[in-house]
Order: C-alpha cells, then structure tokens, then sequence
C-alpha cells in the first residue's frame, strides 16, 4: 500500500506537471528550433512572441466572457486561440516585413539578426505590458480539474490524492494534435517539404525553385501558432505574467540545444528533458521517500536538492553539460 | 576624434546642463553620475562586441558581481558569524569545488568508457550530498544571527574604494568559467548561456541570505573617504559659510558637494579605462583583434589562436562591467538584488553601445551619456505625451486612467525602437568604428 501511495505522490507531484510544463515548453522550442533552421538565428523576441500573443487570446477571451460566449466545461481560451493565432500571425509578418526581410536581403551576420530580434523582444515586450500591464493575469475559466486529490482518494482508498487539473489534460492533447499536425505539415505537404529543403541547403533550395519569401512566410505563421499555443497553456496552467514569459527564454533554449538546434524531434525531446530536470530537482522528496524507505531511514529534511528558485539553473546546468559534450545536441542539429 | 565628435559630446553636456538649469542641478549631477558608470559599463561591452565582436547579453549578472563585491569587501564581518557557522560554510564551498575538480580530473585521466562515466556520477553525487549537509548546517548558522538586522557573514571592513577592483576580479572570474564553455563553438551559445548565467547569479543573490542578506537587502554601504557625509558637511561651518558664499543653503550645497565628488571619482576611472582601452585599441593585439572579428578563417590560417583571444577580451570586457558594477553600488550604498533587471542593465547597455558606434570607444562613452539621458527622460515625456493625448478625454474614463498608467512602460518601446532605427539606418552608430 505504501508503494502505491508513493508511486501517487510521485505521479501527483513530480509526472503530471512534469509531463505538462514538457509540452508547453516543447512547443515553444519547436518555434525556436523552426526559427533557426529557416532563418538561421536565434531569436531571443520568442517569450515576449508567446506573451504576445497570450495578450490576444486573453483580451479576446475578456470580450467571449463578457457577451456570454463560453466552451462549457472547456476554458474559454480554446475559443478565443485561432483568432489570437491569426492576430499573432499578422504581427509576425509584419514585424519581418519591416524589420528582418532588409537583413535578410543584405545578408547579414546572425549575430546581428541576434540583435535585431532583441530589439523586437523590447518593442513587444513593452506593447505587452502598455496593452495589459506589467502584473499577474487569470483569464481560465470552466472546470478546474479533470480528477480532484479528494475524488481519487475516495476512489482507491490510498492515502495520496491525485489531481489532474484540465488545463493540464488540455495542455497534453492539444500539444498531441498540435506535434502530429505540424510533422504531417513537415512531411507530407509540399510547403513543408519545401522548408525542410530550405532548411537542409539554402542554395540548393533556391536553384530547384523553391521561393524563399513563401518559405519564411509559412514559418512566422507557425511560429505564430506555436508561440501562442505554447504561451496560452502555459497562462491557462499557471497564469499570465509579461515578465515570466521572458525568463522562459532560458529553458525553452535550453530545451532546443539540448535536443539539437534546427531539429523538431529534438524540440520536443528537449522540451520534456529540461522540464523533469527542474521538477525533480526541485522538488521535495519527504513525502515519497516516508513511503518507500523503512522508518529509520527517512530524511529529516524536505529532502529537496536545490530550492525551487534555482530552476534556472537546472536548464541552464543541462545546457551547458551539452554544450561541453555533444554541442550539435542529442538529435544532431545543426552547428555552424 | 574628429570636429563632429567633440560637437556630439558638447551637445550630451548641453542636455545634462539644460537639466541643470531646467530642472534642477541635482538631477543633473544624478544623470552625470549614471551617465558616467553606464559609460564604463558600455565600455565593458563595446570591448567584448567592438574589438571582438563577442555577443554578451549577461551584463546584468556581472554588474551585480560587482555589486555583491562593494558588500563583501566593505561592510564589517557580523559579531560571531565566522564562529556560529560561517568557516563550514567557506568549508563546504571548497567541497563543492573540489568535487568539481575531482570530477573533471577524473574525466581527464580515466580512459573513456563505462566505468569513467560511474566513477564521475558517484564522484558528483556523493560529493553534493556531502556538500549539502556541511553547507546548509553553516547556513543555519548564520542565518540565525539577529535576521532582521544582520543574519549574513558579513565583510572584511576594508576600504570600499578596494571593491572596484575586486569586483572587476569577480565577474572576470565568472567570465573565465561561461568563456571556457561556450566560446569557441557558434556565436548564439555564448549569448544564451550568458544569458543563463545572468540569470543565476541573480538568483543566487536573491536567495542566499548568508552571503548578501538576499532579498532584505544590505544598506548603509560606507562611503569611499574621500566622500564626506551630507550631515558632517553641514555641521562644518567653514563649508556652511562657502555655500552662502555661492548663493546655497547648507543642505543643498552638502549634497551637490557629495554628488560632486562621486562624479570626480568616476570620471577619473572612466578616463583610465578609456586611455587603457584606446591603447589597447591600437596596439598590435588591438589589430590582430579585429582581423579576427572581421575574418576569423583568415586570422586563423595566419597562426592566430582565435579560441583564447576570444577568452581573453571576454574576460576583459566583463571586468569592466563588474567594477563599474562595484562603483554603481557604491553610489547607492546599498544593494538590492531585485532591482536588477535585464532590461535595464543588459539590454539598455547594449543600446548605448550600439547608437554610440560599436567599434570606438569614444562612440560607447557618448552613447552611455546619451542613452541614459534618454532613459530618465523619457518617462515624463512620455507621461506629458499621455496627458496631451488624453486631455481631450472625460476624466475618469478607463482609457484614459490606463493610457496614464501605462506610461511608465514607453521606456521599453522607446528604447527598442531607438535599437532598430540605428541598427537600420546607421548601424555604424552616432561616432563610427575609424
């Protein structure tokens, strides 16, 4: 019984928000990584993108709940996300059209197109905090867990409670759907296809034809969808802070090094990589180690590795170990 | 320099003078004094970036180096602390090291293989767990000494002047650690893992409570001895008498007087650095520098080590801006981990860099000015701006109350829109690389 009750605890505390915060960083790596195989740099305006575009969907989910629109026991974000992608869409390629498509035409350095996108993390980072300001939004709505600790207790007679909040069920299916969409998009369509070709050799690319404007088009839009998707889970999960999006820059990098630049199976891989690092190293193991280990060798302590403040510094620890050892990633991405 | 050069800086002097007269001389010698630090911590920047073309965006984690360098160096150790717990926390720093180290020699001298990887994780494992436990009981320790007043090791009580040095030494130290990793392989890891290490040296500040009391902050830094205090000042009566003499009240003048001196100081240290840069700047290693950055197959096929004088001017770069850090917290005296913010001193340095002309020293030094300048203003500006767009409004509208609120927020969206339009249109900046 003490065994099931720490396999609970565990999955309570450390698998299922693991499992969820792996996805939504996944897919923010995965607009990193299709930004750096297309583009060829790395854009360090992705968080402010995702807070971006969360702004839409929450501004536009304000409008839904005041008129009396809503998705039942959904949240009503998920109604308001494609018209937020679409928005986010639009800014991205206007922002390209004014801003990187001259750099692109001088071909120029990659640090500076670096730059550049910094310079589109301030302008969009203070829109954000201009349109909605600087503090903490909440904008889900409908039912609050798939499975509540106290039904799972009176289910199974365990001790330990289970809770699936929905907005961690959701953040898992629609990242399923939403992975499974865009390696169909990748693979089997000739749009995508083109964008691997331009990804694998630019020249060779132009020489069969393949337009390369139409190529960077198709990649803002998903970017744009996967930034706001990435972004709004995450809000609908925890909740909306400008300021928190931007410091998910470091683990969603981390996550995208770490599967191999450039690479959309290593995104993903990475993703999960770095989110159970952090939760398990930060998370306190009493109460699993009470249950499994005999009672005379049960910590005295929380028995937690490093608090949950240096979270950081677990993606950033990964990051660096790769970097030393395998600097293309696990999945071989690209190294220029 | 050139004729237009010393117009530009003519016109920075102008601004900082006009708010003198405008506003008032203390803002004035408020932005001069800022002015003159961003100044050195541009320089910092315009070495690594200009000289070498090195991307770091983790100024603000060596800056704060420097900040935490002031407190250690300057404030008196706490009564007991040593004793009730501080030598095991020193002790269990060195363990940590030394797993460290035992780890890497163990990489280096076993030949690759399974057991080489076991013999490194046990060597890890065991070595935090000891860590932990000699650590977090000196933690304990300290901590536990009056919190609300003390509650941290404390420093050595030496000069505070002492700490620009050592705070260059610090973030010279970090920058040998990120440099060793991430230089050498493409250009974007070395500003992701700056980044990261930016990050953690905040986060560290915040939470270790034995080393820079974290978020409760250290106040009440000493002053340099040079710098008299306001209150002493204003007892001094030949110096009461000087300020009637210029037209002042006693307090007025005692803390224009403070301010003064400060900005002396740092001009001095700016002058220095700028002198040792420029020298550097035409020197030999100065060319061979820029023959790298410009072409580094090229400078490599000449026999030029790239991987260690990328090293080399990043360590450089990063001392500058973790003494300017030093002298910045000795400006507050006081140090406040959460008031570092990225935006503010890593991305606003890199804009001062970038407008003033990445490449010359001089162009980093205006831009410093120039752009903090514009940082201070912009937010009334922007609030008149707000009052002019709204007067039309109904009081008490919500548009209007939030378009006032967000005013504050116009310094991002200036200072990005300022970072492309030069990037765009002059990326060479205001004094160009010559």
């Amino acid at each position: 019984m003490d065994f099931l009750n720490a396999i609970v605890a565990l999955a309570n505390f450390v698998l299922v928000p693991g499992i969820a915060y792996g996805a939504q960083l996944a897919l923010g790596a995965l607009g990193v990584t299709l930004i750096y195989g297309i583009l060829r740099f790395s854009n360090f305006a992705h968080g402010d993108t995702m807070a971006f575009g969360t702004m839409f969907v929450i501004l536009i989910t304000w409008g839904f709940q005041s008129v009396g629109i809503s998705a039942g026991p959904l949240p009503t974000a998920l109604l308001a996300l494609p018209f937020g992608i679409a928005l986010t869409g639009l800014v991205l390629l206007g922002t390209d059209r004014i801003v990187y498509r001259f750099y692109r035409r001088t071909r120029v350095k990659p640090v500076v197109f670096v730059m550049v996108s910094l310079g589109v993390m301030f302008i969009m980072n203070g829109l954000t905090r201009f349109i909605i300001g600087p503090g903490d939004q909440r904008f889900a709505d409908g039912e609050r867990f798939l499975i509540s600790a106290r039904d799972f207790k009176e289910m199974t007679g365990l001790k330990e409670g289970l809770a699936i909040k929905t907005t961690q069920g959701i953040t898992v299916i629609t990242a399923v759907v939403v992975v499974a969409l865009l390696f169909w998009f990748l693979n089997r369509t000739r749009t995508g296809k083109s964008m691997r070709a331009f990804s694998d050799n630019e020249d060779l690319a132009l020489l069969s034809g393949i337009n390369p404007e139409r190529v960077v088009m198709y990649t803002w839009l998903i970017v744009a969808a996967l930034a706001t998707i990435a972004g709004t889970l995450y809000g609908l999960d925890k909740s909306f802070k400008p300021f928190t999006y931007f410091q998910l820059l470091l683990p969603i990098f981390a996550a995208a090094i770490v599967g191999g630049l450039g690479s959309p199976l290593g995104a993903i891989a990475g993703g999960f990589l770095i989110a159970f690092a952090e939760v398990t190293v930060t998370y306190a193991w009493k109460k699993v180690a009470n249950y499994v280990l005999p009672e005379a060798l049960a910590p005295d302590g929380l028995a937690q590795l490093l608090s949950t403040d240096y979270k950081f510094a677990v993606s950033f620890s990964i990051l660096i170990i790769v970097l030393l050892f395998k600097p293309t990633g696990l999945f071989k991405g690209q190294s220029v | 320099m050139k004729m237009r050069d010393f117009g530009l800086f003519a016109l920075v002097a102008l601004l900082i003078i006009g708010t003198g007269f405008l506003q008032s001389w203390n803002s004035a010698l408020l932005i001069l004094n800022m002015g003159l630090i961003s100044a050195i911590m541009a320089l910092g920047v315009n070495i690594q970036w200009g000289y070498a073309g090195l991307f770091n965006v983790g100024v603000m984690g060596f800056v704060a180096l420097g900040g935490l360098a002031a407190v250690l160096i300057s404030m008196p150790a706490t009564e007991n602390a040593w004793a009730s717990g501080g030598i095991q926390v020193v002790l269990g720093l060195v363990l940590g090291a030394a797993t460290v180290v035992a780890a890497v020699l163990a990489y280096g001298r076993m030949a690759p293989g399974r057991a080489r990887g076991a013999v490194m994780l046990a060597i890890l494992v065991i070595g935090f767990f000891v860590f932990r436990l000699i650590f977090d009981a000196g933690v304990d320790g300290v901590e536990a000494i009056n919190p609300a007043a003390s509650g941290y090791l404390g420093g050595l009580n030496l000069p505070i002047l002492v700490s620009w040095p050592v705070g260059g030494l610090l973030a010279a130290g970090a920058a040998w650690v990120i440099g060793k990793t991430a230089l050498g392989l493409r250009s974007d890891y070395l500003a992701i893992a700056t980044l990261g290490i930016a990050e953690i040296i905040i986060a560290v500040m915040k939470n270790e409570d034995w080393l820079s009391r974290g978020v409760k902050n250290v106040v009440g830094l000493p002053r340099p001895l040079v710098v008299p205090y306001e209150v002493d000042l204003q007892n001094t009566p030949g110096f009461v008498e000087a300020a009637q003499g210029w037209g002042m009240n006693a307090t007025m003048a005692s803390t224009l007087y403070v301010k003064g001196i400060y900005a002396l100081l740092f001009t001095v240290v700016l002058l220095i650095l700028l002198w040792l840069a420029q020298t550097a700047w035409n020197s030999p290693w100065g060319r061979m520098l820029r023959a790298i950055r410009d072409n580094e197959v090229a400078a490599e096929a000449m026999g030029k080590d790239v991987t260690s004088r990328h090293l080399q001017v990043f360590i450089l770069g990063s001392a500058v801006c973790g003494m300017a850090g030093a002298m910045m917290t000795t400006l507050d005296s006081q140090l406040t981990p959460s008031s570092y913010q990225p935006l503010r001193y890593t991305f606003l340095i890199w804009v001062m860099v970038i407008v003033g002309g990445s490449g010359n020293n001089f162009g980093a030094v205006l831009g410093g000015f120039l752009i903090w300048f514009l940082w201070v203003q912009v937010e009334p500006m922007g609030l008149a701006l707000m009052n002019l767009i709204t007067a039309g409004m109904a009081d008490g509208s919500a548009l209007k109350e939030h378009l006032l609120d967000s005013a504050a927020h116009m310094r991002l969206l200036t200072m990005g829109l300022v970072l492309l339009l030069v990037l765009r249109f002059s990326p060479k900046g205001l004094i160009p690389e010559r």
